[in-house]
């Protein structure tokens, strides 16, 4: 197949940027960052630039993939990752536009290459358990139920890789946060922390992303399928621990 | 070199209580005068650095991604392996033990093997606390799935995404270190060598991958858990960014390295579907279970495959080994597949490929039933290939997937550079010539959480006082200036072949004399061709850019350089190993019936290569193994 390719070229961070267009042979078989590569070693042989772009795993699963094909983070496939996008979902003769993630808090560093540091900060506020090595007690001490420990591994499942701030129109990382917090939250080894939890991460969040109005694009995009339920999850326990806290 | 593993005296399972009692400690207020660098953020490293950074050591963290979270044991899916017997069905540390060692054909040390079954109840404690969801009982409790190679269900997991669980709960941990500023995060810094003064390691050189700063790090220990080498084979199941250089630089600094042609082949990956294919994408074996692996009776079979009567099918496995069928261990059914398609017998693209046939099991069970067991594995299946496994069989075929052999290191998992440990898969100890499932993910954590905050402690105990060594001093600017040279070389080389052309020449050879089975011509074959092509590399690669700047080419091109000599010291052990075991298999050493022969009487060893500059041979070094406790066996299928 026949492609034309817009993609978003960028020295470095300081540079303006802008799109190119190329023309790229494709199969359909080829996943999209296979149809990348092959136009990389292209331009490579031709002397100009490749086209940089994140990627690690190429299995849906690290989070490193973070492409904004056609204005939807991901792609046009629900549930699935860039990496695991085919170009049997495009057609012949198709013009495809290519962007990094868009948002304030993901500066671009080259081409389509961001920095999601953010996110990891996130987590630093408080998306985790404070137990050091060694202090655990048996593992079967605690029973959790079936239903609160799926539920949370629905929320835990979360990749991290902001293609839910990217398609935001505010640029929020709620679903992000969102995910981390319920995980915790929904587990009784989670509890000792919870609001201190919440009320850290909340705050590291809001001052540094989009502020949550529930467009609810989030959810589309995510290719894990997070619910935005976990939001209104997030949002009472934000809730609850402030009128405790005071 | 005499090669000192320095295992604990006594009983076997005393030797480890008895080597943590004997171990030097570092008092609560001197911990934090000491500095840790651990280059990796996986499993074992992650683990690593969140320990020490709990128990007041300055760590410095370094990975290639841009956040830790995304190190490539997110990718492993089956579970983990421990002794809790919660199963009540007869297991236990010893039992584990047992498994592990017989599982990795003898070609492993007991006491690390031991110790890992030991600490493995610890590992699912810690990682409950932490908050990871691993499937449960409706009563609350955990779940357990059996696993090839074992007969008792002790199999902890997460959905079939248990690598990812694990690694979030060790990224948590880290998270809350790198907050509380005992750790030192450093993304997008990729280690391209080792300082090594008067014997021990003194830091490591890095690049900026963001600014192509070229920048020394000093500490009193380094740690380097920076994973396998399956990518030297290019198309692998391996994260695309894994590399050997970190492993790599540190043998050329004069760390031995064991085993180097121990690795695994996975049976079950989606087989390759065109030149363009950059990896290979594994499917969890649970898939065994109920599927039939077939070919063709007859070569270049052209019908589909529902159009080929079952009298023209051979179930091959099941008609070869009887008792296990379809669920021999990786190894055997990986090579039976390989041996399948050498003959034509193939299907699908390029004829590399077997069947794995739910049909039966559709009409017995029912298709929800094995919705309900698969259905994320037949929906990942089809979105790859754009077939539906319900209506037509998938294809399957074996990959690249784990490496067995690494740095080799003593029972404190220190290299044979005093202060420089190897952890997890960058390690060879605990898993012979064959890693077990769900074993590489219970080796990663036991190294991080639980051995090494002590073997380290022990180490910088003995160098109280000393402080680590400026960054300005001699030993460290002159391996700054050979990492600038290595990149500038690079660049200027102005050639016409790009990096992954290069690798996917580099790969052919590795699979193809050093993969799934191995004979002697063909390995002194590839050692010249390797060499010719290496010698193509550094006069013809093409590689755009500056160093200033973020830049994948040049990143790759590093990898790939090292990958050339990596690929060259594989092929010598496996030319040098002359019997056949778990992963490494010798066509000349083999049983009447066609299965791998051992050689205990003259191979049971661990080659450790030491490397003698460039342009001259390795010297292999030999640990020689004894196994007291497990008493050797010839593994049988049938």
């Amino acid at each position: 197949m026949r492609l034309t390719l817009q993609i978003w070229r960028q020295k470095n961070a300081d540079d303006t940027g802008g799109f190119s267009s190329y023309d790229v042979d494709a199969s359909p078989d080829m996943s999209f960052l296979e149809m990348l590569d092959v136009l990389n070693e292209t331009l490579t042989e031709a002397g100009e630039d490749p086209v940089a772009f994140e990627h690690d795993c190429r299995e849906g699963i690290c989070g490193s993939c973070c492409l904004m094909i056609d204005g939807r983070a991901h792609g046009p496939e629900p549930g699935t990752a860039t990496c695991q996008l085919h170009m049997r979902k495009f057609e012949d003769g198709d013009t495809i536009r290519i962007e990094p993630w868009r948002s304030a808090a993901f500066p671009v560093l080259k081409d389509l290459v961001v920095d999601r540091v953010g996110l990891d900060r996130i987590v630093q506020a408080g998306g985790f358990i404070s137990i050091n090595t060694g202090s655990a007690p048996d593992a079967n001490l605690i029973p959790v139920p079936r239903d609160k420990a799926e539920l949370a591994m629905d929320a835990a499942a979360c990749i991290g890789c902001g293609a839910c701030v990217a398609q935001c129109p505010n640029g929020a990382a709620q679903l992000f946060a969102a995910a981390k917090v319920s995980h915790l939250a929904l587990l009784p080894q989670g509890q000792p922390e919870r609001d201190q939890r919440v009320l850290r991460m909340v705050e590291e969040m809001e001052s540094a992303f989009g502020s949550c109005t529930n467009f609810a694009e989030c959810e589309v995009a995510c290719p894990k399928e997070i619910s935005i339920e976990f939001i209104a999850r997030m949002n009472r326990d934000y809730v609850s621990a402030r009128l405790r806290r005071g | 070199m005499r090669l000192d593993a320095k295992i604990p005296a006594g009983p076997i399972q005393q030797k480890w209580d008895r080597h943590r009692f004997e171990m030097k400690l570092v008092n609560p207020a001197n911990k934090r005068r000491f500095e840790v660098i651990v280059v990796g953020s996986g499993l074992a490293g992650g683990a690593a650095a969140a320990a020490m950074g709990e128990l007041g050591y300055h760590v410095k963290c370094f990975c290639y991604q841009d956040s830790a979270r995304r190190a490539h044991s997110i990718a492993a899916q089956g579970g983990i392996n421990a002794s809790k017997n919660y199963q009540n069905d007869g297991d236990s540390i010893w039992r584990l033990f047992y498994d592990t060692v017989k599982g990795g054909d003898y070609r492993s040390r007991e006491a690390n093997v031991y110790r890992l079954a030991q600490v493995s109840s610890n590992i699912i404690d810690q990682c409950v606390a932490q908050g990871v969801p691993f499937g449960r009982e409706y009563g609350g409790l955990l779940d357990n799935r059996s696993f090839g190679g074992a007969q008792v269900s002790r199999t902890f997991y997460a959905r079939g995404q248990t690598g990812q669980q694990l690694l979030l709960g060790t990224y948590q941990s880290l998270s809350r270190q790198v907050a509380a500023g005992q750790v030192e995060m450093y993304p997008r810094t990729e280690m391209l060598d080792v300082v090594v003064a008067d014997g021990r390691a003194r830091g490591i050189v890095t690049r900026d991958m963001v600014s192509g700063e070229v920048r020394s790090w000093s500490a009193d220990a380094v740690v380097l858990a920076t994973g396998g080498y399956s990518n030297v084979y290019f198309l692998s199941t391996n994260a695309k960014g894994c590399n050997a250089t970190a492993i790599w630089r540190a043998h050329r600094r004069g760390a031995l390295f064991a085993n180097p042609c121990f690795t695994q082949i996975h049976p079950t990956c989606i087989p390759q579907h065109g030149d363009y294919q950059s990896k290979l994408t594994l499917m969890s074996e649970s898939l065994r279970n109920d599927g039939r692996i077939w070919v063709p009776k007859t070569a270049g079979e052209s019908r589909a495959a529902a159009d080929i009567p079952e009298d023209e099918r051979d179930y091959y496995l099941e008609r070869r080994y009887p008792a296990f069928g379809n669920l021999v261990p990786r190894d055997i059914a990986s090579r039976a597949a390989k041996g399948m398609c050498d003959e034509g017998l193939g299907v699908g693209h390029g004829r590399r490929g077997v069947y794995l046939d739910f049909a039966d099991a559709i009409s017995r069970l029912g298709r929800d039933a094995i919705s309900a067991k698969y259905g994320n594995l037949f929906e990942m299946y089809e979105r790859i290939t754009g077939e539906d496994p319900y209506e037509v069989p998938m294809r399957i075929y074996p990959a690249p997937h784990y490496t067995m052999g690494g740095l080799w290191v003593d029972y404190n998992l220190m290299t044979t550079i005093d202060g420089l440990y190897a952890a997890g898969e960058a390690n060879f100890s605990d898993h012979g010539a064959n890693r077990l499932g769900a074993s590489a993910l219970m080796q990663g954590l036991a190294d991080g959480y639980f051995v090494l905050p002590y073997t380290i402690g022990d180490y910088l105990a003995r160098h109280m006082g000393e402080g680590p060594m400026p960054t300005d001093s001699a030993p460290f600017q002159e391996v700054e200036a050979e990492v600038n040279g290595r990149i500038d070389r690079l660049l200027s080389c102005d050639g016409k072949r790009t990096v992954d052309s290069l690798h996917r020449e580099l790969g052919q050879i590795c699979w193809e004399y050093c993969g799934m089975s191995r004979n002697a011509e063909g390995l002194e074959g590839a050692i010249e061709k390797i060499a010719e092509l290496r010698e193509e590399y550094w006069t013809n690669v093409k590689v755009l850019g500056v160093n200033d700047e973020l830049n994948q080419a040049l990143e790759k091109a590093g990898r790939v350089a090292d990958y050339f000599e990596l690929a060259e010291l594989m092929c010598r052990d496996a030319l040098a190993r002359r019997e056949s075991c778990g992963g490494h298999f010798r066509e000349e050493y083999r049983t009447e019936e066609g299965e791998a022969l051992r050689n205990d009487e003259e191979f049971t060893y661990v080659s450790a290569w030491e490397d003698q500059g460039p342009g001259k041979e390795p010297v292999m070094h030999r640990e020689p193994l004894d196994f007291p406790n497990v008493p050797l066996t010839q593994r049988s299928y049938k």
